[in-house]
Order: structure tokens, then sequence, then C-alpha cells
């Protein structure tokens, strides 16, 4: 309880007062899940802001869960890493003691219960995708801790761009390539829509047999062309001063010792 | 997150559930629509380009919507900020051109239209004009002039000069490459045209990678003694 009061107190002193609080990284996203007849296909792009400046053009927004587990996050892009990586420990040692293969429903209670206690102030929005011995699942956490489970889904800045796509073409029991087809486009429409959006597609295909995550599945299509080049040459840094200073060694002790290369 | 900091009082215990009593809601007369504008001055010719992108938040409003409006036959003026007064300020710039020419039987120089400028946008001192200008033409002696404000008028005449949302990460670049700052043992070649839009163009292609409200095409218009010359290139759209 009074790390709860801590915590509140710093915040207040931080936001009431005039120092200002370093501003996280948000990854300004668009993620997409879609549930077809043999597994489930998770969608994302990569690009990540600070603000208005693009941070990464080339982040990872699929984070490994479990073999047969994996999660899009959107949101602080800290809260996101940190949030998965510690519910696929957790589930490594559940499935360590148990010797079962952890279950979709059992991640996102884990996830539930963690965002839920932390009342919001982590601010990951997660779409959490897996095949299980039950079937085929695709849940959403919000940062609040409230879950949905869905047939499809999208999130991040640019979740309404790509619900467009989704609500127009998805039918229940989708073949494979149509469900990869329909993510990549929701993804892309989220990209061309989405300022906080851009540059390359993620997909990641989890079925009964294994996972494939195609990274990239779909580079973006604007190579920057430059016209002129701009490398320095040699020598363009003035060098103001120089100093040499030679370490005087002396040989104190010798030994050789033969390799053994039989 | 603010909502909950407002649950917990400072002694710790939460307050009441109600919040009873009226709450302000403010207006914003401004709204920020991003874009980059730049301007470039050489021997004799001058520069000003513009993206043609419109945002407002995370959306776009227009992929085709550039910042560069052409005032007179050897000026061109690049307005960036908040498109309702940069749509204003030039219906106001364009009026005042037509009376000058009227009046005085002839067109106003692009300094004269930098030193009314300036007055015009420091008349409305206290409630600015939300727009970051730059003026790119030819002076009397048919030399390149490039002409930078800030929203309440102060200007100065430069070389070169980036304007908008990116303008912190394109100034820079201008400095090393035209300005040959920070370099030594370098020719100080003077700018020639060509070399000048390739310039443009490659810069504008790095504003659009790392700016977000940068992007979707580039609008070059050249200014030269034969007149203005008008070139657009595409840019990331994503």
């Amino acid at each position: 309880m009074t790390r709860k009061r801590k915590n509140v107190a710093l915040e207040g002193l931080l936001e009431g007062g005039h120092t200002k609080a370093p501003k996280p990284m948000k990854t300004g996203t668009t993620i997409a899940g879609v549930v077809c007849k043999d597994g489930v296909v998770l969608g994302a792009d990569t690009r990540a802001t600070s603000g208005e400046v693009v941070a990464d053009k080339m982040c990872a927004k699929i984070h490994y869960i479990s073999p047969n587990m994996y999660c899009c996050g959107a949101g602080t892009a800290a809260d996101t890493e940190k949030t998965t990586d510690l519910l696929s420990s957790n589930l490594t040692i559940f499935s360590m003691n148990s010797g079962r293969n952890p279950r979709v429903v059992m991640a996102v209670n884990i996830l539930q219960d963690m965002l839920f206690r932390y009342r919001g102030q982590i601010g990951a929005s997660l779409i959490l995708g897996g095949v299980d011995c039950t079937g085929n699942h695709l849940y959403t956490v919000g940062p609040y801790g409230s879950i949905d489970k869905v047939p499809y889904l999208a999130m991040g800045s640019g979740d309404l761009a790509a619900l467009g796509i989704l609500e127009d073409r998805f039918k229940p029991n989708m073949e494979l390539e149509e469900a990869k087809e329909l993510v990549r486009d929701a993804i892309h429409s989220g990209i061309m829509s989405d300022l906080g959006s851009g540059n390359n597609i993620d997909i990641c295909v989890i079925t009964k047999q294994g996972v494939d995550y195609i990274r990239p599945y779909q580079e973006s299509e604007y190579k920057d062309k430059r016209q002129r080049r701009y490398k320095y040459r040699p020598g363009t840094t003035s060098i103001l001063t120089e100093k040499i200073v030679p370490l005087e060694l002396e040989v104190v002790q010798e030994t050789v010792q033969r390799m053994d290369t039989a | 997150a603010k909502m909950f900091t407002q649950v917990y009082g400072d002694n710790g215990k939460m307050k009441e559930y109600h919040y009873t009593g009226p709450v302000e809601h403010r207006f914003s007369p401004y709204s920020f629509n991003g874009g980059t504008v730049l301007a470039v001055a050489g021997e004799d010719f001058a520069i000003v380009a513009s993206d043609t992108r419109l945002s407002e938040g995370y959306s776009i409003h227009s992929r085709d919507s550039p910042k560069c409006y052409k005032l007179t036959n050897t000026t061109v003026i690049g307005c960036s900020g908040f498109h309702g007064d940069c749509l204003t300020l030039t219906k106001i710039i364009d009026a005042r051109l037509k009376m000058y020419k009227h009046s005085n039987n002839k067109s106003m120089t692009s300094g004269a239209i930098a030193a009314m400028l300036s007055t015009i946008l420091y008349g409305r001192r206290f409630f600015p004009y939300y727009v970051y200008n730059i003026i790119g033409g030819l002076d009397e002696e048919g030399k390149g002039a490039v002409y930078s404000f800030d929203p309440v008028g102060s200007y100065q005449r430069d070389t070169y000069k980036a304007g908008g949302s990116a303008s912190a990460m394109l100034q820079p670049l201008l400095d090393n490459q035209i300005g040959f700052k920070n370099m030594e043992g370098v020719q100080h070649l003077p700018l020639n045209q060509e070399k000048a839009v390739q310039l443009v163009k490659d810069v504008f292609i790095s504003a659009a990678e790392r700016d977000v409200y940068t992007g979707d095409a580039l609008r070059i218009c050249i200014v030269t003694k034969e007149g203005i010359k008008e070139e657009t290139v595409p840019l990331r759209k994503d």
C-alpha cells in the first residue's frame, strides 16, 4: 500500500511542480490480428515515433511470448517490451514446472492481472494471438486491464484505418494466404492514413505446425534515391591539438604456451 | 494516467467519486497543420521549396497542398504553420501588392515585400498569425535574396533558411552544405542552380524519413530573371 502511495505522490510531484519528466517513446502504431481456419495471423508496422520525430524506422512490434503465442504491442514502447518479456519469462517457468504448453487464456489472464494492478500507468495496448490444444485464439488487452476475445482486431493510432479494411473483407474460416493478404492490406491502410505508422510491414503466422515470423513481409516501397553523395573527405573535421603519449613498456616476463593442434 | 492521480488526495486516501462544479473547456483558435518550407539564394537565382502535405494531429487532410505562393514575377513566399492563417495572410499580401501597383505604377521589389510583411505581422502582435514565412526572390540587382520571418514579424536577409516542422533537422544540414560550416580544407564553391536543386531534393527526402509531418510531394519554385519555374517531385507517402 505504501508503494502505491509513493508512486502516486511522485506522479503529483512531477506534474504539479515545474519539473518535466522525459517524454517516453510511444510506438504510434498500427497493429492487427485475424483468426483464420488454420491459425492466427498477426501484423504490425515498424515505425516508432517520439513526438513528431521518427525514432526507429525498423522496430519490432511483434514480441515472442511462447513457441505457440506471439503478442503485438502498441503504446509506450518500453511498457510493451517489458510487459511481454515478463509474461514470456513467467510462462516459460510455468511450462517447465507443469510440463505443459501454456494456453492463450492463461497468458491473457496474467496480462490482465498485471495491467489492472497498475491502474493504467503502464501504457501498453496488446494484441495476443496463439494456437493451443483448445483452438486458435485472438485477444486484446487494454492498458487499464480490459480484455476482449475477437476474431479480428486492430489497435494503435492507425486502428481505425486498419479496422475499415478488416470490417470490409473479414470472413470466418479464411484460408491462410487470404488472411495474410487481409492483414497486410489492413496494416498498409494504417501506414498510408496515419502519420504515426509507416515504413515496413511485419507478419507473424501461428499455426499448429509452427510459427512463421516474416520480418519484413513487405518492405516500404519508398527507397531514398538521393542524387548526390554526402561523404566527407578524411581531414574535414579539423584536428585542433594532438597529444601523443608514448607508453614505455619493458618486458618483465615472457612465457610461451604451446597450442595443442593435434 | 491523469485521471487516477486526481482520484487520490494529498493524504493518500481516495477522494469523493463525483466531481461537482463547473468544468472549463478551452477553445484554441490555433491548430498546427505541419509542413516544411525551405529557401536558397544563389548568384542569379532563388529557390523556394515546400512539401505538399497538410496534416492535423495524426491524420492527413490533403496530400496536395503546396505551401509556396507566387507573389510577383520575381518573388515567391513559403508559409507553413496554421493553414487558416497562411491563407488569410497570402490574401492580404496579394491585396497590398495590387494596391501598391495601382498607386506607384510598378511591382513591389522583394525587399519591399519583406519590409511590408514585417509590419503586417507586427500589426497582430497580440494575436499573431501562426505562420512561419520565408520569402525567396531576386533583388533589384538581379541577385538571389531570401528573407526569413518569425510569427510576429522579426526578419532578416539570409542566403538559405529552413522553416516549419522539420526546420530543426534541415537547417544544420544546410549550414554544412551551403555555408560550409564545421568543415576544414573544403573549397568554398559558389552554389550553381543545378546543384542547389539537387541539394534541396535530397534534403527533403531526408526530412520525410524522420519527420512525420513532412512528405507526399515536394514543390520547388525556381526564380530567375526569365520567370518562375515549378517542379514537383514525389516524396514518401507513409
